[in-house]
């Protein structure tokens, strides 16, 4: 953030070619950097406001003035680190369901069945369509069919899903909206290497069907791999809407819970949950760092 | 794109026939998920929002009262609510997300860009539960703003429609920068030397040039984000609850049967009302987009 407030430019070289006779330069030009830089200064204020602010209110106590207490005393407790651990163990799950379920999938398309691609990016995309509480009320609907499939094995699995310790079903629905992030960053991904001459040359060199896979594609697609799987990452941290509906208890509901008896906490909580996801995003940068750098100064050359 | 005839061909020598059976295995899994876990879910909301369910008999019979009743009292309220608060939101944060990148863009600071895309990376995420805690942390009836410039004399309340739409903007507007700035990096600088030279102004580089060829990305970033706040329900639900009719607060809650047990169906109807919604309105984008193709591909 520091170069934002030293965001005025070098002085523009442009008016001096101007030739007599055109209309003289605008006054515009001499102002403009500090219209961005009023721009920038009201962004940065609107950004670091509730922040600044929502820090303040965790760690000012009415009584005692400053005080870390929310920190140290009842933020981390069995009930939080359990319901943090859950929305973990759910989000890595899905992050693997959905690479398993995608990543195949899209790379044959786009190597061998170039037709399908069209449907592919369509099914994909329409999850962005449904908004997540209009697919939760169907989902509700067809878990409360349950009863009368008493007799069946459905029955069986749709009680198996519904673990509450494990909530499978939670992690069907995450692939599902997760879909999205997964296909937008692995379409660019294959969109950016030529998976082609790879692919056969790994296959030429002997390779089997899962070492090119394994070996070739996935690394090439890493970047893409592993934005997507962050991305879905942080959208599982942060769910509230399905899992509430449902009656699970993954982090982001056990916020709400405790928040409407103590605002502290909750703002405390969403604090934490604030530099998770920064802490998420920072670690994508760094693993997918080699690549952004190389595709810069290819854009700088060309 | 240019290795699309080589596909036919495919490599001598290796039997194309024998890796032709073999795609399936990589295809099919992917297909089966979406048909149980999103396929049926749909087909489930589509048949429940026409279908009412006698409790006497547990008989189940097509009827379009679902959908008459959603559309209806409070629950069309909710539905203009929702539209109207995603409208303004889309709106303002396609408008200063643009200000922003743009300024970003002009500067040509390295630095200053990678911060301002990974903070915009984090802040885009930051929506739900933890969004609506840190406004009202900063500017509920306790929060720090509120006592430190005695906000709640000059009338001004986080739980309006005003209020949300100052919450939804924090995640919409880095949202809209991260969308719009491969935009802007687009609009090349030879573009704007020619009009120079030719004698535009900044003004008419803009009305003229800039605007036209950015349109379509900004409309689709417009869309986008209408999605996104139309969709999005735990922010609401947490920061205001009940006191400004919104859709998707009005579904968890007949979905959590506080209403009037029963209501399933009436949560479904109104879900179908939002996917028709958030269909016209995506259907908006993909025209657009390859239009936007054409300039900024």
């Amino acid at each position: 953030m520091a170069g934002m407030t030293t965001a005025a430019q070098p002085p523009v070289a442009p008016p001096s070619d101007r030739a007599p006779g055109q209309r003289p330069a605008p006054p515009a030009r001499g102002r403009r950097p500090y219209g961005r830089l009023v721009v920038l200064l009201v962004a940065f204020l609107y950004f670091a406001i509730p922040v600044a602010a929502s820090l303040w209110f965790t760690v000012d106590d009415p009584v005692k003035g400053f005080s870390l207490d929310v920190y140290t005393g009842h933020l981390v407790s069995g009930d939080m680190l359990g319901s943090l651990l859950l929305s973990v163990e759910l989000g890595l799950a899905t992050v693997a369901l959905g690479l398993l379920l995608v990543v195949p999938a899209m790379v044959v398309v786009h190597l061998r069945l170039p037709r399908l691609r069209p449907l592919v990016e369509i099914l994909c995309m329409t999850p962005l369509v449904v908004p997540p509480i209009a697919l939760v009320a169907g989902v509700n609907t067809v878990l409360s069919w349950a009863p009368g499939l008493a007799r069946t094995p459905f029955y069986q699995t749709l009680m198996v899903i519904q673990n509450e310790h494990f909530p499978l079903v939670l992690v069907l629905l995450y692939t599902v909206m997760s879909l999205p992030f997964l296909y937008r960053s692995l379409d660019a991904g294959l969109r950016a290497v030529d998976l082609k001459t790879l692919v056969e040359a790994s296959r030429s060199l002997g390779a089997g069907r899962l070492m090119t896979l394994g070996r070739v594609v996935v690394p090439n697609l890493r970047p893409a791999v592993v934005s997507g799987a962050v991305l879905s990452l942080a959208m599982v941290l942060g769910e509230y809407t399905v899992a509430s509906v449902l009656g699970y208890r993954p982090f982001a509901v056990w916020m709400v819970e405790v928040g409407i008896e103590e605002a502290e906490l909750a703002g405390a909580a969403a604090m934490l949950s604030l530099f998770l996801t920064w802490g998420l995003l920072l670690l994508l940068t760094l693993l997918a760092g080699g690549r952004t750098r190389r595709t810069r100064r290819q854009r700088k050359t060309s | 794109m240019s290795d699309r005839p080589t596909t036919a061909a495919g490599p001598p020598g290796r039997p194309t026939r024998r890796t032709g059976r073999l795609h399936w295995p990589a295809v099919v899994p992917f297909f089966a998920f979406l048909a149980l876990c999103f396929g049926l879910p749909a087909g489930a909301l589509v048949y429940g929002a026409f279908t009412a369910t006698d409790p006497a008999t547990g008989d189940s019979h097509a009827t379009l009262d679902n959908v008459r009743q959603s559309l209806k009292g409070i629950y069309a309220t909710g539905l203009g609510g929702s539209v109207q608060l995603s409208l303004i939101c889309a709106l303002l944060a396609t408008l200063f997300g643009t200000l922003i990148a743009q300024a970003v863009v002009g500067s040509r600071r390295p630095a200053l860009r990678r911060a301002v895309v990974a903070a915009s990376g984090v802040l885009a995420n930051f929506s739900g539960a933890p969004l609506a805690f840190a406004f009202v942390a900063t500017l509920g009836t306790t929060g720090t703003l509120t006592r430190l410039l005695s906000l709640d004399r000059t009338g001004f309340s986080l739980y309006t429609t005003a209020g949300l739409v100052l919450a939804y903007l924090y995640f919409m507007i880095p949202l809209m920068v991260v969308t719009v700035l491969p935009a802007l990096d687009g609009l090349r600088t030879q573009w704007r030397e020619a009009a120079a030279s030719c004698g535009a102004t900044r003004g008419q580089f803009w009305r003229h040039i800039g605007i036209p060829v950015l349109l379509p990305s900004l409309l689709g970033g417009a869309v986008l984000l209408f999605g996104t706040a139309f969709a999005s329900h735990a922010t609401a639900a947490v920061m205001v609850g009940s006191s400004v009719p919104l859709i998707t607060v009005q579904i968890s809650n007949a979905l959590a049967g506080n209403v009037l047990v029963g209501q399933e169906n009436l949560a479904l109807a109104m879900s179908l009302n939002m996917v028709v919604i958030a269909l016209l309105v995506m259907a908006v984008q993909i025209p657009l987009q390859r239009r936007s193709a054409r300039w900024l591909g």
